[in-house]
């Protein structure tokens, strides 16, 4: 058995330079700005440290007038989460709006029809894709894109949903994991009380990421750097000191999850598919809009 | 002789060609009035680069009187530039041309398509099939062209200063890999490793000219140099930032960094290729012509 220092060795998480990170960031954010013709953002905010930074970054590409915090609760949410959603809003100074989700969220399960055994989950993702309606809808009103707050852990474990917390016409923190994180929204001056908290979709009361994910983010972040970024085997892993079974249980999720990732498999027809052989950049010459 | 050269660090818009025109245009007024004889541009300078299927959109002629037209305004400079060229019979390269005085004097098509990782170049462009230096007359004389990944492979700039060449010119549109990491530190060294060493051992000035800005989730990293023969650092651009910067060569360094360091004269080109006949024979399974033949300049030495 390897010596829990030997393998932090084995898989060390890269240090950030977080200045650095936020500029690429904050110059990608501008980028797509200038390319799709849009001035104004759209962001969700619930509180927790990956909307926060999509936020803070947000705010500094295009400036805090230009960017809308809506907090949606539901319900259930914990009343520190919408504290922590204030205090973003408060210490970037941008306008912001609250939607709450519940009204919408019972009838529609009720309209839809009976319990899932699986509730939770079931709740979980109609929640998230209602949030996605209301950031779509205020995205129309305010003239603006939506930018998304998944991360890099989340998107490889598809801890997420599609169609809606996924759903965004970018991504600023995507490439990121869930612990490099701190340091780039520490650099950018998030409040200390949202950086502390524990990570929870906050879906139900209690909830935490990492309970539901049966590992910390420490250890999942270390695990999918060997087995994405490095390119590491599952043997490597092993005789590197990751816990095996965690081992197989995140590259089952890398696996199963792949399709959340990608646009569907088209069935081809045609002499020129969309996605197969129609392959364009998503922002050229005649898709800006005046 | 001093030879001043400026290295036009841009971020091109993708698929515009008009407007990365008149960018570059504009580019070369302010290089002229610094003095610059030769000013570098980047890889795709006039496209952009992650074009996909616009590739036949944004391709023109060698002859296109736009291109040369960038070396009109600004009389006697050399201008390198990145284009997608669209050859007679219809091949599409990632081309990059040597302009001066509205006319069109050399022509680099990128040999080394990258088409693996994050690089899809070889499904959209066709590779080039010389590796030449071009005369280009005082100060600079031969100099040899050449687009981003082909510095990747160390026979092509050393072929180019076997040729003759006093100067390299590489252009490139570089993308960031793992930004504000020890990995990302450790790619852009890389880059500036593999021109040190090609400065040290081809006893040649470098001029490396990447270019900046977003396409999709790209963000290019500038960072583009101008070494001396002696592998010195003459000038050198920020990282991520638009910038155009000038610096000045000596050719009596050149010289005389030759005389103490003669590494280029003596360089056995017979022996290498002999050895690259055999590599190459064995690698395809042919017969090798045994005893080897003595090749003309041995029998002459004999």
């Amino acid at each position: 058995m390897t010596a829990p220092s030997a393998m932090k060795e084995a898989t060390p998480l890269p240090e950030i330079n977080a200045a650095q990170a936020v500029d690429v960031i904050v110059g990608f954010i501008r980028g797509q700005m200038e390319q799709t013709g849009f001035e104004h953002i759209v962001v969700g905010l619930s509180g927790g440290v990956d909307s926060a930074t999509v936020a803070f970054l947000c705010a500094r590409a295009v400036g805090p007038g230009n960017l809308l915090g809506v907090r949606m609760p539901f319900s259930s949410s914990s009343p520190a989460s919408e504290t922590d959603a204030l205090r973003v809003v408060t210490t970037l100074g941008c306008p912001t709006e609250r939607v709450e989700i519940t009204p919408m969220v019972e009838p529609l399960l009720e309209a839809i029809g009976p319990e899932n055994p699986a509730l939770n989950v079931r709740r979980g993702n109609v929640m998230a894709r209602q949030r996605m309606i209301v950031l779509y809808d205020r995205s129309a009103s305010f003239d603006a894109l939506v930018a998304g707050t998944s991360n890099k852990t989340e998107m490889l474990l598809g801890y997420s949903t599609q169609h809606g917390d996924m759903a965004c016409a970018f991504a600023p923190i995507g490439d990121l994991y869930k612990s490099q994180l701190r340091a780039v929204a520490a650099e950018l001056g998030v409040p200390r009380e949202i950086l502390g908290k524990a990570p929870s979709a906050d879906l139900w009361p209690g909830q935490t990421d990492e309970d539901e994910l049966g590992a910390t983010y420490d250890a999942l972040d270390r695990l999918l750097y060997a087995l994405v970024d490095r390119r590491w085997t599952r043997a490597r892993c092993v005789a590197a000191g990751l816990d095996a079974a965690l081992v197989d249980t995140v590259m089952r999720r890398v696996a199963r999850f792949e399709y959340k990732r990608q646009t569907p498999p088209v069935a081809k027809i045609s002499l020129r598919t969309p996605g197969i052989d129609h392959l364009y950049p998503r922002r050229r010459p005649g898709s800006r809009r005046d | 002789m001093e030879v001043r050269i400026a290295l036009a660090q841009i971020a091109p818009r993708l698929g515009e060609v008009e407007a990365n025109l008149e960018l570059a245009r504009d580019r070369v007024h302010a290089a002229a009035a610094e003095g610059a004889q030769l000013t570098v541009f980047p890889e795709l300078a006039l496209t952009g680069y992650l074009l996909s299927d616009l590739v036949p959109e944004v391709a023109m002629p060698r002859g296109d009187p736009r291109l040369a037209a960038l070396s009109h305004e600004a009389p006697g400079m050399l201008v390198a530039i990145g284009f997608v060229e669209e050859t007679d019979d219809h091949r599409f390269c990632n081309s990059a041309a040597l302009l001066r005085d509205g006319e069109l004097i050399g022509l680099h098509r990128k040999v080394y398509l990258p088409t693996y990782g994050l690089f899809d170049e070889g499904r959209f462009t066709r590779q080039g099939d010389r590796i030449r230096a071009l005369d280009v007359g005082e100060p600079i004389g031969r100099l040899g062209l050449s687009v981003c990944e082909d510095f990747w492979h160390a026979t092509l700039p050393m072929l180019q200063v076997q040729d003759g060449a006093s100067l390299l010119v590489n252009i490139a549109a570089g993308p960031a890999r793992a930004p504000g990491s020890a990995a990302g530190t450790r790619a852009i060294a890389g880059w500036h490793k593999m021109q040190d060493t090609y400065a040290l051992l081809g006893t040649v000035a470098v001029a490396f000219c990447n270019r900046v800005g977003n396409e999709e989730g790209l963000t290019f990293w500038g960072g583009s140099r101008l070494l001396g023969a002696d592998g010195s650092i003459v000038v050198e651009a920020p990282l991520y930032e638009e910038a155009l910067v000038v610096g000045t060569l000596q050719t009596d360094d050149l010289r005389m960094q030759r005389y103490q360091l003669p590494l280029v004269a003596d360089e056995r080109l017979e022996l290498v290729r002999r050895e690259l006949d055999r590599i190459i024979a064995e690698r395809a399974g042919l017969p090798l012509l045994e005893p080897m033949q003595p090749t003309e300049v041995e029998e002459r030495k004999a």
